[in-house]
């Protein structure tokens, strides 16, 4: 069992579970500055359109993420100022009329719905032409958006499985097939939803480096200080018998 | 200095407060470990009361502004994220160290004769602290904020005649809306703590004038020297001072570790729900309580009445209140009680924790059966006391208390 | 309960140490509390530099725009307010602008870069209300001059380089904010300097 499972780690590429996700990646949510750069700059390009992230100020994003001026710059897709909360360009109205809903901001999604889920959802978009838009997603069934990175991922048929409830078979979607006719390769994708995972948990979270940070420190201190008090307590409580 | 000191006390009784309260305060030297919680308690009693205070610097009471500006705080406000943590951790430690309390008293007798009325006042915080919890929760206008408070409040519908109006008139709107945030509000931030402190204030006192109890149940007043000081009676300060910071300390690890690696406590602490803003027309897939609610929620979720859930919900809390009436034994402490008495503290505790549990999960058909055998044990316990305290076997009690 | 073999010298050591320790974690503690009363990054977003066109600006209108929650003016001074401005030297405080409430580049007798355009914080420098401006009619306030600005709170007067009269209860001429000319139309305010 021990062998197979180190075979399968060494197996070149990407592992597939059974539903054709790739599983999770050990490391998500432990990103590196470069990660999230590369993130921030794919979230601004393919889903800042539609979503905002406007609990967050852009340069706030600058200066953790280490931006130049001009990075910063192109990557603001409204005419908005640095300093500005990142709105989205589209009015909500136009978007009830294109979507049927309003796409919600996304400054939290990765608190709200866990970095695991954004992962899976991000992999999970299947061909489906029963939807406006074509696709379906296995994460988030009937989820209302267009698949964004079609382009990129290509377009994956889904994987069904029959199975029978009172007496009736039904066709149930259990998994995605390989992802057919993207411009980058299943390995280049799965990095670029990597990185648009590990900019968004950042952007749900911008203080978590500072937090533990200072969060050492203070362990230290009131290590020290039970240390402290606890020789005191000794010392005293030697009077009582 | 002294005579600055002596000026004062010619005009208020400086140092004969802190000599009563403190400086010559009689207290047991044979307190263990249960017996931090009271003064962890006040610890989180003022942590709460300083950062809400710096919150509501920051926060708008808005159906438009409420969410938004707790992002405010947590981003833009040098700092603000940390005042956060410190309330939301805060709040869920008052809970946890709450309970503890009350245990240690159930543990110990410290609800009986002489001590009835400081039981009472204790209940009562703990009823004011649940009030102040949930109306502080609905603050963050979050989805769980928002549809937590619809449910809770819904309940009140269930009051015989006057109920719909009862509950039409907490909110003040059809469903739960901005007069509703403003008046919790309101309460949370001015009259709730002020009833709280009152409250807390009262209960050290009648502590204070019966005296503590401690792990043995014995009262130390019994046998005093010459002076009139309690022969196994210590001076609060030095003694307990010094030994209630390494308690400090130790808890304040525990605390700050949740504050600055986990602040959602996997979900304990803050909800990932809450994470998005309220949307009164979309209930969230799974709407639970925070856990220091979850073991009265699970007895809710298992009763199949509306009316019936409300009441067994209310009485889990109403029969606390009535324990030292319950408690016909004359002795006080878990030391020298009946196995019988043991067994019943312990169902109880397991009950009111595994409750706690179910309260979290997803609800299915075998979890509604255990629920309500525990909602059984939880009632159980208030009963079965009744009945074997009266004549209950007791080993004999020591005339001092045991030490070391 | 006391014992004749307590260690004085090391209870003390262990009581002040404690003592210290537990005090500067307090202290510590409070820098949180502190801190979160500095302005915040929306206060400082809103303090950010605000640019003005003054291409439309007529002689003798005053436009307000807000930089850091303040009103600047900014006036476009008609010829013969210029021409006004060298005749009251004698009835003015700080007729020369000695005290430092402008920037060196403004420390001229327009108070201004531009002669005619004339940029100020319109708030009193006596206890902060904002004056108002007399385009004409202010001769009623000072005598022989035609236009200036008049504090409604306690009538400090001051001219149309924004210098206060002798007299009254502001202390100091009015403050002119940094700011610099993008073009001839275009002046931002807020910065004096090329932005990094």
């Amino acid at each position: 069992m021990r062998r197979l499972l180190t075979l399968l780690l060494l197996l070149p590429g990407l592992a597939l579970s059974a539903d054709g996700i790739p599983p999770l990646p050990t490391d998500l949510g432990n990103a590196d500055l470069p990660a999230m750069q590369r993130g921030f700059a794919a979230f601004q390009h393919y889903c800042a359109g539609c979503h905002s992230t406007h609990y967050q100020r852009y340069n706030q994003v600058a200066t953790d993420l280490q931006l130049s001026e001009a990075q910063l710059q192109s990557s603001i897709v409204t005419d908005a100022k640095p300093f500005e909360l990142m709105e989205n360009a589209m009015s909500k109205q136009e978007a009830v009329r294109w979507f049927g809903m309003a796409p919600p901001d996304l400054t939290l999604v990765a608190r709200v719905r866990g970095e695991a889920w954004l992962y899976r959802f991000l992999h999970g978009f299947y061909h489906d032409p029963k939807r406006p838009f074509g696709v379906n997603n296995l994460q988030y069934p009937y989820v209302a958006m267009p698949h964004v990175l079609q382009d990129l991922q290509g377009l994956a048929e889904p994987i069904y499985k029959t199975e029978t409830v009172d007496g009736r078979s039904r066709q149930k979607v259990v998994g995605v097939g390989a992802a057919q006719g993207g411009q980058l390769s299943a390995e280049a994708y799965d990095r670029l939803v990597r990185d648009l995972v590990s900019y968004l948990a950042y952007t749900a979270e911008p203080m978590k480096q500072q937090r533990q940070h200072i969060g050492l420190w203070v362990m230290a201190f009131l290590l020290l200080f039970l240390f402290l008090a606890w020789m005191l307590k000794k010392e005293y409580w030697k009077d009582v018998h | 200095m002294s005579r600055l000191l002596q000026w004062l006390d010619e005009r208020l009784p400086v140092t004969a407060t802190y000599k009563r309260h403190v400086g010559q305060y009689p207290a047991p030297k044979n307190f263990n470990f249960w017996y931090l919680f009271g003064a962890l308690s006040l610890l989180v009693l003022v942590n709460q009361l300083l950062t809400g205070i710096w919150l509501t610097m920051s926060y708008v009471p808005t159906v438009e502004g409420a969410f938004a500006s707790i992002e405010y705080i947590m981003r833009d406000v040098q700092y603000g994220w940390l005042l956060r943590y410190m309330h939301s951790t805060g709040a869920s430690a008052f809970f946890f160290v709450i309970y503890l309390h009350m245990f240690r008293s159930l543990l110990y007798g410290s609800y009986q004769k002489p001590r009835e009325l400081l039981w009472v006042f204790g209940m009562v915080i703990f009823l004011v602290l649940m009030t102040e919890a949930f109306m502080g929760y609905l603050l963050p206008w979050g989805q769980m904020s928002y549809w937590g408070a619809q449910v809770i409040i819904s309940l009140f519908g269930a009051i015989p005649v006057i109920g719909d109006d009862l509950a039409l008139w907490v909110r003040g709107d059809y469903v739960v809306s901005g007069a509703t945030l403003n008046r919790f509000f309101a309460l949370h931030a001015i009259a709730l703590p002020l009833i709280l402190v009152v409250l807390v204030f009262l209960h050290l006192i009648a502590l204070h004038e019966v005296g503590s109890n401690n792990p043995d149940g014995i009262e130390i007043k019994k046998y005093k020297d010459e002076d009139g000081w309690p022969l196994d009676g210590i001076p609060f300060h030095p003694y307990y001072t010094v030994k209630d910071l390494v308690g400090i300390a130790g808890f304040l690890l525990v605390f700050c570790y949740l504050i600055f690696f986990m602040p959602q406590g996997g979900g304990l602490l803050l909800e990932g729900a809450n994470f998005e803003a309220a949307d009164p027309l979309k209930t969230p897939d799974h709407i639970t309580p925070v856990w220091y609610f979850t073991p009265f929620y699970a007895m809710l979720r298992a009763i199949p009445d509306k009316l019936g859930g409300m009441v067994v919900m209310a009485m889990a809390v109403g029969m606390l209140f009535v324990v030292p009436w319950l408690d016909r034994c004359k002795v006080k402490s878990v030391r020298y009680r009946s196995w019988w008495h043991k067994l019943n503290l312990l169902q109880f505790a397991c009950c009111f924790i595994a409750l706690g549990v179910i309260g979290l999960m997803q609800e299915t058909m075998l979890l509604k059966v255990i629920a309500r055998i525990l909602t059984l044990g939880y009632f159980g316990f208030f009963v079965a006391l009744w009945f074997y305290s009266k004549r209950e076997p007791t080993k004999p009690v020591p005339e001092r208390v045991t030490f070391r | 309960m006391s014992d004749a073999a307590t260690d004085n010298g090391r209870r003390r050591f262990l009581a002040i140490t404690t003592a210290a320790v537990g005090g500067a974690g307090v202290a510590a503690a409070s820098i949180p509390f502190i801190k979160s009363w500095n302005p915040t990054l929306r206060v400082k977003a809103a303090g950010l530099p605000v640019e003005v066109n003054i291409s439309k600006l007529e002689p003798g209108q005053m436009i307000r725009v807000e930089w850091r929650g303040k009103p600047i003016w900014v006036v476009r001074r008609t010829q013969e307010m210029l021409q006004d401005l060298g005749l009251h030297n004698d009835k003015l405080r700080d007729p020369l602008s000695l005290e430092p409430q402008q920037p060196a580049y403004a420390t001229n007798t327009t108070r201004s870069i531009k002669p005619d355009v004339f940029i100020a914080v319109g708030i009193c420098t006596h206890l902060g209300c904002s004056p108002v401006y007399q385009r004409d009619g202010f001769s009623g306030q000072m005598e022989g001059i035609a236009a200036g600005f008049l504090c409604p709170c306690h009538g400090s007067g001051f001219d149309m380089a924004g210098r206060v009269f002798q007299g009254q209860p502001a202390p100091l001429n009015l403050v002119i904010p940094p700011h610099r000319y993008l073009d001839d139309e275009r002046v931002i305010i807020g910065v004096d300097e090329e932005i990094g």
